[in-house]
C-alpha cells in the first residue's frame, strides 16, 4: 500500500521563503540558474569485475551501476529476444531516509521508469541476445546502486546505467550439445546498444520550473516531471512524481526545458564514452 | 510484433469498430458497497474497476499520522482472475508503482488538512483487465472518495491515450496496448484543467504529444459528465426519498 511521506528534509520556513524569493529572479540557493545541472562527472569501469559499471557524481548526488550478464530461457512471447532486468536499491549508508529491506516504492518506480526508456525505442537491441533461438538467450541485469542521495536520483541513474551498458562487454558464450557454457575469463562482445537515452526531471514549485533539483528543494516541489529523450531527440517516457499537478501549459515548457538539457546530457555521455567504445 | 500487427481497418476504425477519438461504453454506479465509506464501480468496455473508501479514521501504527494533514493511503491490486493467465494476488512491481501514482493523482483533490492526524484508504480492486485499468481505477477513486462524503476540489478523471499503427487513438485497450507503439495514462481535475497523472510508456514526437495530451483531455471530459451524472443517481434519489 502506498502513503503519503512525512516529508524529508524539513525545511525551516524561513529558507523556504528565501528560495522562493530567489526563484522569483530566476536563481537558486546554490547560484544556478533554473535550467542548469550540477556539475556532472560520469567514471566508466569502476567496478572491474562486472561487464560493465559507471559511478556518476551529479552534484553531491552518486549512483552506482553495474552490468551483470548470465543466461536465461527467453519469455513465451518473445522466443528469440534477451531479457534486459533494471533493478534499483536505495541502500541505507545513502541517506538517513533509507532504510535497508526490499525495494520500497521511491526505488520500484525508478527501477521501472529507467526500464521503459530503455525498453520501449529499443536501446538495447534484445533480437541480438538469442543464443539458441526459443531456448537460450542472454539475461543482461542492470542493478543501480545509490550511494549518496542529494536528489535529482532518477537523471543520475539513467545517466549511470545508459554509460554502463555501452561500456560493456559480454561474456564469451560458447555452445555445446544445446548448452550454454560462459567463459567468463573472456569478454567479448559490447551489449547491443543501438539508441542512448537520457532522463531530465523538472521540478515544479509555486509555478517556477526548475530542473537537476537537489534534495533540500524536492521537499519544496509540488511535483517533479521525468522525460527521457532519445540521442534522436523523440520522448521515449514519461512519469509525473510528487503530490501536486502540472497544468497542459506547464508541461509544453518542461518538455522543452528538458529538449534542451538532453543536448548537454548526451553530450556528456558521448564525452564519457568516447575512444572507449567502438 | 510492436507496430506491426493491424489494429486500425481500411475504413479508419479500430479492431472493436470505434473511431480513433472514441471511448469504449462507460459505465459507472457510485454506492456498491455496504460496509465502505464509500465506493464506486467504473466500467470501460471489458475493463471493470472497482474502488472503496474507508476513513477518515485512526491510523495503526500511530507514528504515521501528520499532524497537520490527514494522509491518504492507496492500494491498487489486480484479481488473479483479472487477466489471461492468472496473476499471483501478491503485490508485483507494477503494482508497487501504480499505487503510488495513483494516490500522487489523488493526494492535490483531497482536502487533507481538514483531518489531521487520520488515514483515509483507498482500494482499488481491478476484477477485469483490458487495459485502461490504472485511469479506470483513479476515476473510481475519485467517485468513492465523493460518495465518502470527503471534501474534495474537483472529481479526478482518467484515461489511457495509446499510438496504434501511427494513429493516436483514445481509450485503448489490452490489444492496443501490446502492439501499440506507445500508452500515455493521464488523469485530471477537469475543471482547473491540472494534470494529476501522467505517464508515457512508449515512444512520441515533442508534437505527437501535444496531440495526445488534448486528445486524452477530450475523453476526460467525457469521462467528467458520466462521473457527475452517476453521483446525481445516487444523490437525487436519495433526496427524493427524504
Amino acid at each position: 500500500m502506498s502513503l503519503t511521506p512525512s516529508t524529508f528534509p524539513i525545511i525551516p520556513l524561513v529558507k523556504k521563503k528565501s528560495v522562493m524569493a530567489l526563484l522569483e529572479k530566476g536563481k537558486r540557493l546554490d547560484g544556478r540558474s533554473l535550467n542548469e545541472y550540477r556539475p556532472l562527472s560520469i567514471e566508466l569501469g569502476y567496478i572491474p569485475k562486472a561487464e560493465g559499471s559507471a559511478l556518476v557524481r551529479l552534484g553531491n548526488t552518486v549512483v552506482l551501476v553495474g552490468i551483470k550478464t548470465g543466461i536465461g530461457s527467453p519469455f513465451p512471447d518473445t522466443p528469440d529476444e534477451g531479457i534486459l532486468l533494471v533493478n534499483a536499491e536505495f541502500l541505507p549508508l545513502a541517506s538517513p531516509s533509507f532504510e535497508p529491506g526490499p525495494p520500497d516504492e521511491n526505488a520500484t518506480e525508478l527501477a521501472r521508469v529507467v526500464d521503459r526508456s530503455l525498453r520501449e525505442i529499443r536501446a538495447v537491441d534484445l533480437s541480438k541476445l538469442a543464443i539458441i533461438p526459443g531456448k537460450k538467450v542472454w539475461e543482461i541485469w542492470v542493478d543501480i546502486y545509490v550511494l549518496d542521495h542529494d536528489g535529482n536520483l532518477l537523471d543520475a541513474s539513467m545517466l549511470a546505467a545508459m554509460a554502463a551498458l555501452s561500456s560493456a562487454k559480454m561474456p564469451e558464450a560458447v555452445v555445446e550439445d544445446e548448452e550454454v557454457k560462459l567463459n567468463r575469463e573472456k569478454l567479448k562482445d559490447p551489449v547491443p546498444v543501438k539508441h542512448r537515452v537520457v532522463i531530465v526531471t523538472v521540478g515544479k514549485v509555486d509555478g517556477h520550473l526548475i530542473v537537476d533539483p537537489t534534495l533540500e528543494e524536492e521537499s519544496l516541489l509540488d511535483a517533479r516531471l521525468a522525460i527521457a529523450v532519445s540521442d534522436d531527440g523523440r520522448i521515449v517516457g514519461m512519469q509525473k512524481m510528487g503530490m501536486g499537478t502540472f497544468t497542459a501549459d506547464e508541461v509544453r515548457q518542461a518538455i522543452e526545458m528538458a529538449m534542451e538539457s538532453s543536448k548537454m546530457l548526451h553530450q556528456e555521455l558521448d564525452k564519457a564514452l568516447k575512444g572507449k567504445v567502438k | 510484433m510492436k507496430g506491426k500487427t493491424k489494429l486500425i481497418k481500411k475504413d479508419g476504425t479500430r479492431l472493436d469498430g470505434r473511431k480513433p477519438d472514441e471511448l469504449r461504453p462507460v459505465r459507472m454506479e457510485v454506492g456498491v458497497l455496504k460496509n465502505a465509506d464509500g465506493s464506486a464501480l467504473v466500467e470501460m468496455g471489458r475493463t471493470k474497476v472497482i474502488a472503496a473508501v474507508y476513513g477518515p479514521r485512526e491510523i495503526h501504527p500511530k507514528h504515521l499520522t501528520l499532524p497537520d494533514r490527514a494522509i491518504l493511503r492507496c492500494r491498487y491490486h489486480m484479481a488473479p482472475f483479472s487477466t489471461t493467465d492468472r496473476k499471483s494476488p501478491a503485490p508485483s512491481r507494477r503494482e508497487i508503482e501504480l499505487s503510488k501514482v495513483i494516490r500522487e493523482g489523488l493526494e492535490s483533490v483531497v482536502f487533507t488538512e481538514l483531518y489531521p492526524r487520520t488515514t483515509i484508504d483507498v482500494f482499488i480492486e481491478v476484477l477485469q483487465a483490458d487495459g485502461g485499468t490504472r485511469t479506470a481505477g483513479i476515476t473510481a477513486a475519485s467517485l468513492a472518495l465523493a460518495d465518502a462524503g470527503i471534501p474534495m476540489k474537483d472529481l479526478v478523471a482518467g484515461v489511457a491515450v495509446g499510438k496504434v499503427n501511427g494513429i493516436l487513438v483514445l481509450d485503448i485497450n489490452e490489444v492496443e496496448d501490446e502492439y501499440g507503439e506507445a500508452d500515455m495514462p493521464v488523469a485530471m481535475m477537469p475543471s482547473f484543467g491540472e494534470i494529476t497523472l501522467l505517464q508515457l510508456n512508449g515512444v512520441l514526437t515533442p508534437e505527437e504529444f501535444e496531440e495526445a495530451l488534448k486528445l486524452a483531455e477530450k475523453g476526460i471530459r467525457q469521462l467528467y459528465e458520466h462521473q457527475k451524472e452517476a453521483l446525481r443517481k445516487k444523490y437525487s434519489l436519495q433526496k427524493e426519498e427524504v
